[in-house]
């Protein structure tokens, strides 16, 4: 698969990252690269392989249902760039 | 009177113990010497007057207990500092002030040290030479002009040049590993699971490792006892015995089976690496160690695998990155345009290419051919150590496939920047423990690190091999402090 | 268009200008899981506290925050799983699912996507028509997102995270329904099998429970499935029954002018009575779902499924089934009484101590009735299950008439005490002592020898009318049967 602009262009609208003309053509040849080396894999035959879903051989461990309610909503608003004493503050989203 | 920036960890916590020197002494030392270090850029913020305060209390204590009583640290900027400025070498990350601290930095704390400030790295630990960080680029204390390697690599720059007594740094793809060997220092990756994420800034969550950097390998094991615990916060965090790494050390390893991979002799691999890989051998020989040839038929399949995996696994993580709880945010007409606008302006563009790489191997019609592929072939990579450690007790190969390299050098060129980690890189795939200890230098005079793998959780088998390297190598730091 | 239905027989079509159309309908619940904290994090699931003060640093995704699963959810969807008969999966896997928005800190849901934790399952649905059952294709547990609020400041948008990374439990049923009121059916079976097994409060209010709806349409007689349509996070049974009819005969109009459907997600409009489309959301929506590197798959021992079972409550099939068996009571009965845990336990409770078919026929008949007029549910009953079974047991064991029960247990709702201290207030006892009755019977007979004459010599029809007198002059309290044989006794 090559990347085009247009690639580009969808990844970034996914990935919430704007892009002008420039940097978006200086990504067409960079990422177009990059998926030229990973291609280098298609060389090797993995039909029987089963793909590894965690490197740890045990099952997920779990905790105990206990509220540790730490009542910390300033801690949790004090470092947002828009708050205001209840709530997370950002542009009006259009539905 | 002895320069106290210039001894080991080790024997600074013997020296505090006894009295010799002070911890504030010992801090005020380290302090000094980073206010003339400035030119090496290796710290993104200093901690220096709560560090006085903190070894005044301390000197002032009845009992020193702690495996690293009264020394002062600094730490890769990746780590989460209670109240500290955590940057992850970002700009959207620039202003963010933790309300908590990472278990590995708290774990350094329970034994007895503080923070002496915050080092740079790579922006979300993505780069290898100190180059994308938003705070600058880290200049290797060997030269000039050189790369300190990367991600961590202003905590392997503040460590070579006496800046800090020891670090830590963590490692997703080579990150402590390569700059250890860049910079004549020894830098241990543990395993997957022995040291928790929780409070680490993520790159790649599946990979992500934080490990120790310090000047010989009795500090590693110290630091390492010292930072590794089983965390019922970090899912991911294995409940496996600490061992007392310090007291087993041993370069006594007569006995142990060494592989020796052929597939690490890689094209264009400079002569002097091989040269240094055969001494590595002789080495280990001479300690009465086995070597056997052995073969790990997938490595070339590693680093392409790699960058299959990490971006995908960064391109989520680096999500809530999003201007809307901390950090940087840019104006917008609505919240998708403010969204946008956050993360183009405060991301780099390495991070930018490996978010956008990560969302693409993601994106619908694409996570076969990319993302499994790329799990098969992790897969298949773990079998191959899992196969070998059959009948070997570690692996010895070279660190990297070239000493430091110029700043500026590879920075316009993705690929030849990634083949830098083509030896690092497999170990993190499978989860496995390794070091890098420094053992020559090239023709440049530039030091070159060898690296031994081992079995899951057996760091001290490692810490042996690489004392034993170390004993016979006599690496000597050979740096003229030219910044000052 | 015309709605066509018949009670007795399902069908239920809509007749459009060309053709008569069946609408397949599939749902996925979201219900939330009744658990302390939340599925990820040790934060209070509570509803209704204050904005953001039920939020950790894992629900607002700082940086190196990390989840840890919490047990009794995953026990939780166990349970749920069993009540719908379903299979469970000793091996699931949580996933990423990454989208962009203000009330998902993360950037992604945790979620399950190829690997539930739990398969294929059912649920039976009591229809007017007979016994329905609709496939249950999957349950995995997901992370609820927290809240915007867009009407406090005319230009921003406010968030709460209190409900970020509450457990949900999605419920994905096969396109099994096909028509409002068995819509309405499955979501009242589903929130009652959960209640039973407490899993779910089922509170629709406050969004313990919701549904994205996917309707399509298709020619009656037509093998095929169309094109659907996913209704989004309805929440409130009227609500999918209304925004099913309007979606239903959007498709049949778009159809029958020889136009197609885009498969969208779509939003209802409660105000207007119309879905929209929710194009804005559509341009960002690939989901690059992957296995969550921050955990590890979950693996559940067999045994902890096997206790699970072991220790499950008798559900409403089980229960109805032994409802007709046991107690005798009719399928219309049986079902009612199961159809919430509260109905059936008000009514266990009942028959501790008395007929259970006359308990039955309280219940569903009296007792429902006035509970209906006062719009209360049958946890706030007026008259308690105790004093409704004293009530009852008086009726049988003849100590007062069915009659007399109608008082008593009209004075039982403004009073809710024990009814024999209302019989014995009002002096309401039934009159069984033989004696006094024969002493009333010969009073009424005196008094109307001639009607005793014309009974003799054949008006036998007049014996109603003795009886009548006699209950007359005992004020309702005698005994009916005693007064009967008193009385063909001394008619002779
Ligand atoms: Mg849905
Ligand atoms: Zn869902």
């Amino acid at each position: 698969m090559s990347i085009d602009k247009d690639i580009v262009k969808h990844i970034s609208k996914l990935a919430r990252i704007s892009l002008d003309d420039k940097k978006t053509d200086g990504l067409v040849k960079d990422l177009s690269s990059i998926i030229l080396f990973i291609e280098k894999l298609n060389k090797l035959n993995t039909d029987n392989v089963v793909p590894l879903t965690s490197i740890i051989n045990a099952s997920l461990k779990s905790r105990a249902d206990e509220v540790k309610n730490e009542k910390i909503r300033d801690q949790i608003l004090k470092n947002s760039p828009e708050k205001n004493e209840e709530f997370f503050v950002v542009p009006k989203v259009i539905e | 009177m002895i320069d106290l920036t210039k001894i080991s960890l080790c024997d600074l916590v013997k020296g505090i113990k006894k009295k010799d020197f002070t911890s504030e002494e010992v801090t005020k030392s380290f302090i000094d010497n980073e206010k003339k270090s400035k030119k090496l850029n290796s710290f993104i913020t200093t901690n220096f007057d709560e560090a006085i305060i903190k070894s005044q209390t301390f000197d002032k204590k009845k009992n020193y207990s702690g495996l690293l009583a009264g020394v002062p640290l600094a730490v890769k900027d990746l780590f989460c500092t209670k109240n500290i400025k955590t940057t992850a070498g970002s700009k959207i990350l620039n202003n963010f002030f933790p309300t908590y601290e990472s278990t590995v930095t708290a774990n350094l704390w329970s034994e007895g040290a503080f923070l002496l400030g915050k080092l740079n790295c790579d922006e979300f630990a993505m780069g290898s030479s100190n180059e994308t960080s938003f705070f600058g680029n880290v200049i290797n204390p060997y030269g000039d002009k050189l790369v300190p390697g990367g991600s961590s690599g202003g905590s392997a720059a503040a460590l070579a040049s006496n800046l800090t007594p020891a670090t830590i740094g963590t490692d997703t793809g080579g990150s402590i590993r390569q700059p250890a060997s860049f910079t004549g220092t020894v830098g241990l990756k543990p395993t997957y699971g022995r040291c928790s994420r929780w409070g680490i800034v993520a790159f790649a969550s599946s990979l992500d490792q934080a490990g120790p950097m310090t000047q010989n390998v009795e500090d590693c094991a110290l630091l390492l006892q010292a930072i590794s615990s089983y965390d019922p916060k970090d899912s991911t965090s294995v409940n496996v015995k600490v061992d007392n790494y310090s007291e087993n050390l041993t370069d006594n390893i007569k006995g142990l089976k060494i592989g020796i991979p052929k597939e690490y002799r890689v094209e264009n691999m400079p002569d002097e690496i091989d040269i240094l890989w055969k001494k590595g051998v002789e080495y280990l020989k001479d300690a009465g160690a086995i070597i056997k040839d052995i073969t790990l038929p997938h490595t070339m399949y590693a680093l392409p695998a790699y960058y299959i995996v990490a971006p995908a696994e960064a391109s989520s993580n680096l999500a809530r990155y999003d201007g809307v709880k901390y950090g940087h945010r840019a104006k917008g007409k609505n919240l998708i345009e403010m969204y946008e606008n956050t993360r183009s302006e405060g991301f780099g563009d390495e991070v930018k290419r490996r978010i956008l790489i990560g969302t693409y191997v993601l994106s619908s019609g694409y996570y076969d051919a990319y993302y499994i592929k790329a799990q098969k072939v992790r897969q298949l990579i773990k079998k191959d150590f899992d196969e070998s450690f059959n009948e070997i007790d570690a692996v010895l190969t070279p660190s990297t496939p070239s000493s430091a390299f110029k700043v500026g050098d590879k920075k316009d060129d993705p690929i030849s920047m990634y083949l830098n980690d083509v030896f690092t890189v497999p170990v993190n795939l499978a989860g496995l423990p390794a070091i890098s200890v420094p053992a020559g230098l090239d023709k440049k005079n530039l030091p070159l690190g060898l690296q031994l793998i081992g079995k899951p959780f057996q760091e001290q088998t490692i810490l042996n091999l690489s004392l034993a390297i170390q004993k016979r190598a006599g690496f000597k730091k050979s740096i003229k402090e030219w910044w000052k | 268009m015309v709605e066509i239905m018949d009670q007795k027989k399902f069908n239920y079509y809509i007749q459009g200008e060309k053709n008569k159309w069946e609408v397949i309908i599939g749902l996925e619940v979201h219900a939330q899981v009744l658990s302390k904290s939340k599925l990820f994090s040790s934060s209070s699931t509570k509803f209704g506290a204050d904005p953001n003060t039920q939020v950790s640093l894992v629900d607002s995704a700082f940086p190196g925050m990390l989840p840890v699963i919490n047990q009794y959810c995953v026990e939780q969807s166990i349970k749920t799983g069993l009540g719908l008969k379903a299979k469970i999966n000793l091996h699931s896997v949580f996933d990423r699912k990454n989208y962009f928005y203000a009330d998902l800190p993360q950037g992604y849901q945790i979620s399950q996507y190829k690997n539930p934790i739990v398969g294929e399952g059912k649920i039976i649905l009591d229809m007017p028509y007979g016994s329905k059952t609709v496939g249950i294709e999957r349950l995995h547990l997901e992370q609820d997102a927290g809240k915007s609020i867009h009407d406090l400041d005319p230009e921003n948008t406010y968030v709460d995270l209190n409900r970020s990374g509450v457990a949900l439990m999605e419920i994905v049923s096969k396109p099994d329904l096909r028509s409002p009121d068995e819509v309405s059916a499955y979501v009242k079976k589903l929130r009652s099998i959960m209640r039973y097994l407490n899993t779910c409060d089922g509170n629709m209010q406050e969004g313990s429970l919701r549904a994205d709806v996917n309707v399509s349409v298709r020619k009656v007689g037509s093998k095929e499935f169309g094109t659907r349509c996913e209704i989004k996070n309805v929440n409130s049974i009227k609500f999918m029954q209304m925004a099913i009819q309007y979606e239903a005969k959007r498709q049949i109009d778009l159809l029958e002018d020889n136009k197609t459907i885009d498969q969208e997600t779509r939003l209802f409009d409660t105000k207007k009575n119309e879905t929209r489309s929710m194009r804005s959301k559509e341009d960002a929506h690939d989901y690059r779902y992957f296995p969550d590197p921050d955990l590890l798959p979950l693996k559940i021992e067999k045994k902890l499924v096997d206790t699970i079972k072991k220790n499950l409550p008798e559900l409403p099939d089980e229960k109805k089934e032994r409802f007709i068996k046991e107690h005798n009571l009719s399928l219309y009965e049986a079902t009612i009484l199961v159809s919430e845990k509260e109905i059936s336990h008000y009514y266990e409770e009942v028959v501790k101590n008395c007929d259970k078919k006359l308990a039955a026929n309280w219940i569903t008949g009296d007792l429902f009735a006035v509970l209906n007029k006062k719009n209360l549910s049958i946890s706030k009953s007026p008259i308690s299950a105790t004093n409704l079974s004293s009530m009852i047991k008086m009726i049988s064991t003849g100590k007062i008439s069915g009659k007399i029960a109608k008082e008593v247990f009209e004075k039982m709702q403004s009073n809710n005490v024990d009814p024999h201290e209302i019989v014995e207030k009002e002096g309401l006892l039934q009159q069984s002592d033989p004696k006094a009755l024969e002493k009333i019977v010969q009073e009424v007979i005196s008094k109307n020898l001639d009607k005793v004459s014309e009974y003799k010599s054949g008006k036998i029809k007049l014996f109603g009318f003795f009886v009548g007198q006699v209950m007359k002059v005992s004020g309702g309290k005698a005994n009916p049967q005693l007064v009967n044989n008193i009385l063909k006794e001394k008619l002779k």
